[in-house]
């Protein structure tokens, strides 16, 4: 019997129990439509976090000091402390010819007033090229101006609402605020970033770096970020970078630099196997499904014996009767399977126009799996129902039902 | 009238060798064939009378590979059929057979066209072969316009007729029709009888069961059944 035959016997048959079908359908559809709601909204939250983290560009390098010790072994013998990672450390990088920018970061917090108006920040000294490396908009006046990394100029950069905070309604660009025992004068004010679980810049205070070694008392940097010309270059700039500071610090190998896919690539995992997790609970409600189809199918068949029974007579044999079967239940699978992804992609789409920041959504793998896993439990669950009209009887087929039609 | 003693020859279609077909009902055993010898050559006419419960669908479904002995062999055009099978016997219900019954056997939820088709369609037929043939089919048996009915639609006489269509849509040698008038009033009883002597005619072997003696006595070859045996075969007019 010809595929394209069987599939329109069984659209006659499925077409004609209309009750049947819709139950079997509902409960395809909540199983797929579960498995592809529920690893949609796992993989818009694993992307959601992710992005929120993910502040630096694919070519972005950190450099911190100290060695990250990934193999957990034992500690360094000698009693030193790592050594510091210095501005010159940082220059050396910039000398390279895969950095494009570079950008050294001191941090700390520290209380600013302005005619009495105070409020710790978070203050951050850093280059010009911090402003491209994290893409910040200045919404007033400039960013850090372009100089020599020692120069400890006392202008700052402040956040929205840092700005409003201090100065109210008031311009802030041109005065002087107080940080510590130092004094800036505000040469711009950020754009908003939106919220970014990294750094909030709405808050935030932006010094030339050399000014904030000096409020903070503090040499060592604590990071160093380098963008390289292109993703091409990353591998080999993490050596560059390594070697370069190693050979400065006397042949030791005691800072670490990382691209940022690196620190996140942990937490991805840890995401991903919550969201498979759960699509494999959903999955588990296609069992469900399962058993309804071996239900309706066993009816199916105890219904229909006496056209088995017309259907040996006319020269099927037990094969033909158990693909007829198998095909009917695939069909099934397949309506409610379809059914059931259209339904939680308009749902998930349903969701993305209310929370356009989280890309909801789930991978094709996923459809993919949801759709095969509707399809194998129907072949499954609908073996056994298929066998038992395969092997009966046509006689005794065709006997049960006397006197129809 | 003389007595068949079953007679062997080369063109023989049918022929069973002390056949019994036993059906165990709890500690009983119901002998609804009881060494059955028979045979049958090619375009032979045949009807099985008896009273009920004499086995003569019994004997019908064996011959129609529907059954199996419980013990004996069925040679069919010239092959033993005892040992074949299911997708041998399958095959050779899909060519070599084909089956009229009392209650039609129509699916209810296809038209009559797609009754009608049935048997191509698990042939593996293509959709353009099996409508050139149904269409001339479906004129010589009078129902090209119920072509898009369905069984509910049709009278008796029309299902009937739509089963005996499905039945010679392979051409098969041998048509076995069980009481194909049994539910059907006496003028389009006799219409079906009438379309199936004519198959007949056209060179088919027909065997007819049925209870109805005007009926039974149009056979050339009049077979009785008593018991699960044959307790008569006669050839008409000799
Ligand atoms: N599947 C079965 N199980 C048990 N007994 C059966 C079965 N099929 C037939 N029989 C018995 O075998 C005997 C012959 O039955 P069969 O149907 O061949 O008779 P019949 O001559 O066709 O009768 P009728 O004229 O009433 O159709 C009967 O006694 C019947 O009860
Ligand atoms: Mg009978």
């Amino acid at each position: 019997m010809k595929l394209s035959d069987m599939a329109r016997f069984n659209w006659l048959v499925v077409s004609r129990h209309r009750f049947r079908t819709a139950m079997v359908m509902l409960a395809l559809i909540i199983g797929v439509s579960a498995v592809n709601l529920l690893i949609g909204l796992g993989e818009g939250a694993r992307l959601f976090i992710l992005g929120e983290f993910s502040f630096l560009g694919k070519n972005t390098l950190i450099v911190m000091p100290g060695k990250k010790e990934t193999t957990g072994g034992m500690p360094p013998i000698s009693g030193e402390s790592p050594r510091e990672l210095t501005l010159r450390d940082s220059q050396a990088v910039q000398r390279l010819p895969e950095v494009r920018l570079m950008a050294p970061l001191v941090v700390g917090f520290a209380e600013l007033s302005y005619q009495g108006r105070l409020r710790e920040s978070l203050i951050v000294g850093t280059s010009r090229d911090f402003m491209q490396i994290r893409k910040l908009i200045v919404q007033q006046g400039q960013f850090l101006p372009q100089s020599e990394l020692e120069e400890a100029r006392a202008v700052a950069v402040i956040g929205r609402k840092l700005k409003r905070e201090l100065f109210g309604p008031e311009p802030a660009l041109g005065r002087w605020l107080r940080a510590g025992d130092r004094r800036f004068r505000v040469i711009g004010v950020l754009s908003s970033k939106g919220q970014s679980l990294g750094m909030d810049f709405d808050e935030v205070m932006l010094v030339p770096v050399a000014s904030a070694q000096a409020l903070f008392n503090q040499e060592g940097l604590f990071r160093v970020f380098a963008e390289v010309r292109s993703y091409d270059y990353v591998n080999n700039a993490k050596d560059r970078i390594l070697s370069v500071i190693t050979e400065r610090h006397d042949g030791e190998e005691d800072v670490t630099v990382v691209t940022q896919d690196a620190l996140l690539a942990s937490f991805d995992e840890i995401l991903r196997t919550l969201t498979l997790a759960v699509g494999g609970v959903a999955a588990i409600s296609l069992i469900v499904a399962g058993v309804l189809i071996m239900n309706v199918m066993l009816i199916s068949v105890s219904q229909r014996t006496d056209e088995i029974g017309l259907l040996k007579a006319l020269g099927a044999d037990g094969t033909t009767i158990e693909r007829l079967f198998l095909s009917e239940a695939i069909l099934l699978a397949l309506l409610g399977g379809i059914s059931g992804l259209l339904l939680s992609e308009a749902i998930l789409a349903m969701g993305r126009s209310f929370y356009p920041d989280v890309p909801l959504g789930s991978p094709v793998w996923a459809k993919v799996a949801a759709f095969l896993t509707a399809i194998l439990t129907a072949l499954i669950f609908a073996y056994i129902p298929s066998r038992r009209a395969s092997a009966m009887e046509p006689v005794a087929a065709l006997n049960e039902g006397k006197g129809v039609s | 009238m003389t007595f068949m003693s079953s007679p062997v020859e080369a063109a023989d279609l049918v022929e069973l060798k002390s056949v019994d077909r036993h059906f165990q009902l709890g500690d009983q055993t119901v002998k609804a064939l009881d060494a059955v010898d028979l045979s049958i050559s090619c375009g032979e006419y045949i009807s099985v009378m008896g009273p009920s419960g004499s086995g003569k669908s019994t004997l019908l479904n064996i011959l129609g590979l529907l059954d199996q002995p419980s013990r004996g062999e069925y040679i069919l055009d010239g092959i033993s059929t005892t040992t074949l099978k299911d997708k041998a016997r399958a095959a050779y219900r899909q060519s070599e057979i084909g089956f009229v019954f009392q209650s039609y056997h129509l699916i209810p939820r296809m038209t009559a066209r797609a009754n009608m088709e049935l048997p191509l369609m698990l042939a593996g037929i293509s959709p353009k072969e099996r409508a050139a043939r149904i269409k001339p089919l479906m004129e010589r048996l009078g129902i090209a316009d119920r072509a898009e009915h369905l069984p509910k639609q049709l009278s008796g006489g029309q299902r009937q007729r739509v089963a005996i269509g499905r039945a010679i849509m392979m051409k098969p040698k041998l048509l076995l029709a069980d009481e194909p008038t049994g539910n059907l009033d006496t003028a389009s009883g006799t219409e079906v009888v009438k379309l199936l002597e004519e198959l007949n005619r056209e060179g088919i072997t027909l065997i007819v069961v049925t209870h109805d003696l005007e009926l039974g006595k149009r056979a050339r070859r009049q077979i009785r059944m008593v018991d699960g045996r044959i307790a008569q075969d006669v050839l008409a007019g000799n």
